[in-house]
């Protein structure tokens, strides 16, 4: 029943696009007609978010055992059943977690050991002998080298162990056209195959479409267990969020994927809700109450993770991400009063890291939304901002955000997760030989990591060692030769073992047939290496080395320029090293000929790679962290925010850093402006400003740092307090030790 | 090309004049105010040089920041009017490239470029200390001549004016003295959009031990800010109230009637 759409080309294929250009609603008012939250929310509410603070509190409320994860393995949970308008756990009881074994076996059993829980022993055992896992493939095909590489932190968290996730399945198609329709278009879609030459390609595409098929089948039938028909097409406000929602949950039931993002879904829930608004169906009071309820559903989402993933990526983030407003190609704004909504949520919900919000910013976006969002960034500081004016060009105008920073057309894309290389460690290598400068072999002996890259041989006139430019940037492109191929081949490797081992069906079944597949690249440390080739450039760098020759200390003489002062002389270093090392990326051959793209994003893992790398020439010392993403040095920025962010904005998106260039900004909110109205303005300006320079992401923190140094020493008075570290959120108080005072030595904007 | 002296540059200033703004802090300042928060900035000795080129070169480098909120270049300090010719030249780039200025003064410069200074900028932010001359010597080193005799230039100035004082607690938390500090600036009220009061807060004295400075103002508390913020409300009515009845006179000037000064 498709009453009261306008049709289109929606009607006779599967184009969710086409639906929402022709049937929604662009808003351009202001908040005012927002509402509170309802008693069921807060009902609701109320119970999650004791639940999760007790979560907090003891790391975890439970883990089912008895059974392997599935689309439709568990049975329905609830919270407050009479109370839920939105239904669906990803078990039978909320926040319990899922045992996924297909990524790595090793990795379920040491989540499993750190909070003291027991598999069954038969499921163990038999398990093991007659399944193998994604993480068992990998290391039956990886190389020494690649071994080696990633032991010594050269490259760093890969998915070669858990699920890659960065997938968006489209969830919106199982409201627009129920899974009878959908089921029928894969079934056309194999039909199509049957005519083709059996090759490798067409043999896999045609069994993916099968798992795809039964997937879509066990996405049906676990909506049943909670008593919903989702075979045919949503017909009710309500109905369109919670079949979505189905979608969503059995993506989270069937993987664990790093980061299990969500779409784009504003604009076309609010296709639902007002129509049922126009009709009388339903009050504003009721449409905010299923977007508070579909949100808190999205914050109880969980994996289960090792302790060893939470120091890596800390607070237990799921990267539910929501890509809000942005333009459409025909001029009109895609922000609806679902925008808003979805948005109220962190005041009727309290502020939270999920679901990451990201606001899609153009300078054309209407006014008041823009100033609806630098409010609730002031507010609540949960919210990141991503240029679609720069995206738009690209992709088209229903693309969504995986993760933090990872564009995507949304059902028609998908991405190879990859994680990043260390290019801090890479710089070093190019100045001892290829040789590792911390981890050594069991005799002492230095470890050669890339072969074949030769010593440095410049010294002063008196003899001592001195670095030159033009030595060092050649042997380090050397090094990112070596690096870029040794990267892609791991890649491949993984991305391989994960669709043979751990292949997503349910989340592939919500897409084209046909995919675009991107290979996610990414790179760590990129302001210490612009600086360290800065100071090799501009000031005088002496190695100090070891018995073995291995550069273990910098003594730099003179000043040079650093990376967040608009300064062109290292800005432009810095882009180099980015351009180069993605042409390097691309002269490789990718699986299923995936399209490489380059990410300069850390998120937390800025502090774990500096502690595995040595002192840097910038006069970073042995383990000091990096900067997160692609930030300037805290410290080394002395002209202000918006030089820093010039810095920044220089780094080249398209075909160079396509895969997202993070960057994290903190405030104080006095230094926004006098009067809460200047606030506004000049938070949106600043955005608008950022962006047209041709920027592509920032994170706003608008709080001080005295607070947060108040929140580490009393966690028990800041309970939801939410930061934005680099492309997610998190509660503060699930960082660790270092963690903490790491966000805390970052630059803050302070000046008043 | 001329050069000024320079304390530092803040590219993100959103507190120094209307919309986004760089800001370019020159050295050097005549008054010696006890509760200074850039302490480093008031000497004339030793500071690095910028030219009119270097300024214009990075303020076009924020363009956009300027274009979306109203914003431009601001000149602070120290006291930018302490370097007139440098000032002058460097305005008049700016202007030459579109760019909106803005300085940010406590009255005490050069007199003899006031006039041109005042043709190349759009707003001033004039910081009014204290309305007691004897108090005002106290906190600045001054007394109030400059002050007086700058806002008699300024009846030539055409652009908008933003009165600020910093209230220190138990000196000029009073409303006889902001009655004073209304009747100071009644000569050029037509201009003024707002009166800014600054709550007088301690961030920042840890630049005094650095510098090896005694801090005078150490006992003094902090001002509370809401109590600022309640000061700045009515004296803002006041100012609107006072341009009121101003226009309602002009209005009867015009008409021919006779005033009963």
């Amino acid at each position: 029943m498709t009453q009261n759409f306008t049709q289109g080309t929606w009607s006779d294929a599967i184009d969710v696009r086409d639906f929402i250009q022709k049937n929604y609603t662009p808003y351009t008012g202001d908040d005012r007609f927002l509402v509170g939250k309802s008693p069921k929310t807060e009902n609701v509410w109320d119970k999650a978010k004791s639940l999760i603070e007790e979560e907090i509190e003891k790391g975890i409320i439970g883990i089912d055992t008895t059974v392997f994860s599935g689309i439709n393995n568990y049975k329905p949970g609830y919270l407050s059943k009479e109370n839920e308008v939105i239904v669906g756990f990803q078990t039978d009881e909320p926040l319990k977690r899922i045992m996924n074994p297909y990524g790595g076996f090793r990795m379920l059993e040491a989540s499993l050991e750190a909070y003291n829980y027991d598999i069954c022993d038969d499921m163990s055992k038999d398990f093991q002998t007659y399944r193998k896992t994604h993480n068992e493939g990998v290391f039956d095909a990886y190389t020494t080298e690649m071994k080696t590489a990633r032991s010594v932190g050269l490259l760093t968290g890969l998915p070669d162990a858990y699920g890659r996730g960065r997938i968006i399945g489209d969830y919106r198609r199982i409201a627009l056209y129920g899974t009878d329709r959908l089921i029928a278009e894969k079934k056309k879609d194999f039909k199509a195959l049957e005519a083709k030459p059996a090759t490798e390609q067409v043999i896999r595409l045609r069994e993916e479409l099968s798992m795809q098929i039964r997937a879509l089948k066990e996405i049906a039938e676990m909506a049943i267990s909670y008593g919903d028909d989702i075979t045919k097409p949503a017909t009710t406000a309500k109905e369109a969020i919670q079949f979505f929602y189905y979608g969503y949950l059995s993506a989270v039931k069937e993987n664990n994927g790093a980061a299990m993002s969500l779409g784009r879904n504003t604009t076309f829930l609010d296709i639902y809700i007002e129509r049922d608004l126009r009709a009388g169906l339903i009050t504003e009071a009721e449409a905010q109450e299923l977007i508070d309820q579909l949100v808190i559903k999205l914050r109880m989402v969980r994996h289960l993770r090792t302790p060893d993933y939470n120091t890596l990526f800390a607070g237990d983030p799921t990267w539910v991400t929501e890509s809000i407003g942005g333009m459409g190609t025909d001029g009109r704004t895609l922000v609806t009063k679902t925008a808003f909504r979805f948005l109220h949520t962190l005041i009727n919900l309290d502020p939270a890291p999920e679901p990451n919000m990201t606001v899609l910013w153009s300078r054309a976006l209407p006014e008041n939304f823009k100033r609806f969002c630098a409010k609730m960034s002031i507010d609540t500081g949960a919210i990141q901002y991503e240029n679609d004016d720069l995206m738009r060009p690209i992709y088209g105008d229903d693309y969504g955000i995986a993760c933090c920073v990872s564009p995507m057309r949304i059902g028609k894309d998908m991405q190879f997760f990859g994680a990043r290389a260390n290019l801090g460690k890479a710089l070093l290598y190019s100045m001892n030989e290829g040789r590792e400068e911390l981890k050594r072999q069991k005799d002492g002996q230095p470890m050669v990591i890339l072969q074949d890259i030769h010593a440095l041989t410049s010294v002063d006139p008196d003899g001592r060692e001195s670095l030159s430019y033009d030595e060092v940037m050649p042997a380090f492109k050397r090094v990112m030769d070596k690096l870029a191929g040794l990267y892609v081949n791991t890649m491949n490797t993984i991305h391989f073992m994960h669709d043979k081992y751990a292949y997503e069906s349910g989340q592939m079944a919500l897409h084209d047939s046909e995919v675009r597949r991107y290979i996610a690249f990414g790179i760590a440390g990129l302001s210490i290496v612009a600086d360290s080739l800065s100071a090799i450039k501009y000031a005088k760098v002496r190695p100090v080395r070891d018995e073995h020759g291995i550069a273990m200390d910098f003594v730099i003489e003179g000043d040079f320029p650093a990376f967040g002062n608009d300064d062109d002389r290292v800005d432009t270093i810095a882009t180099e090293v980015v351009t180069y090392f993605s042409d390097q990326l691309k002269k490789h051959e990718t699986y299923r000929n995936s399209e490489q793209t380059l990410s300069v994003l850390t998120i937390t893992s800025n502090v774990v790679y500096g502690k595995k790398t040595g002192a840097t020439p910038d006069g970073r010392g042995k383990g000091e962290p990096f900067a997160p993403g692609a930030n300037p040095m805290h410290g080394r920025d002395k002209l202000g925010a918006l030089a820093s962010l010039n810095s920044v904005s220089k780094l080249p998106f398209e075909n160079v850093c396509q895969d997202g260039i993070s960057n994290t900004f903190s405030i104080v909110p006095a230094a926004l402006g006098r009067t809460e109205g200047d606030r506004l303005t000049n938070l949106a300006g600043l955005l608008d400003g950022y962006f047209a320079k041709g920027a592509f992401h920032l994170n706003v923190n608008v709080m001080s740092r005295a607070l947060l140094i108040d929140a580490m020493e009393n966690p028990s008075k800041y309970p939801t307090l939410t930061i934005r570290v680099s492309g997610y959120a998190v509660h503060f108080n699930r960082l660790t030790r270092e963690q903490k005072e790491e966000v805390i030595m970052r630059t803050f904007h302070e000046r008043v | 090309m001329r050069t000024g002296k320079l304390h530092s540059i803040e590219t993100m200033g959103l507190v120094d004049g209307p919309g986004i703004r760089t800001v370019f802090f020159l050295q050097g300042c005549p008054l010696k105010c006890q509760y200074c928060h850039n302490p480093d900035s008031q000497s004339f000795m030793g500071s690095n040089e910028i030219t009119v080129e270097d300024v214009v070169q990075t303020a076009r480098r924020y363009r956009e920041y300027y274009q979306v909120t109203g914003g431009g270049v601001t000149f602070s300090g120290g006291e930018p009017l302490m370097q007139g010719a440098f000032l002058v030249e460097a305005l008049a780039a700016l202007k030459a490239e579109g760019i909106s200025t803005c300085i940010d003064t406590s009255g005490y410069g050069q007199s003899h470029y006031y006039e041109a200074i005042f043709k190349l900028t759009d707003h001033l932010l004039v910081d009014i200390k204290h309305t007691r001359n004897d108090a005002h010597k106290v906190l600045t080193g001054r007394d109030m001549t400059g002050i007086r005799h700058f806002i008699k230039a300024l009846r030539s100035f055409e652009g908008t004016i933003t009165i600020r004082h910093v209230m220190v607690p138990g000196s000029t938390d009073r409303p006889e003295i902001m009655a004073e500090l209304l009747a100071m600036i009644e000569p050029i009220q037509k201009k003024v959009d707002k009166i800014d009061i600054l709550p007088y807060h301690k961030a920042g004295v840890e630049k005094y031990s650095q510098l090896n400075l005694s801090y005078t103002f150490e006992s003094v508390p902090e001002m509370s800010p809401e109590r600022a913020a309640e000061f700045e409300r009515s004296i803002n009515e006041a100012l609107r109230a006072s341009k009121e009845r101003a226009a309602e006179v002009t209005v009867i000037e015009g008409n021919g009637y006779q005033l009963s000064a």
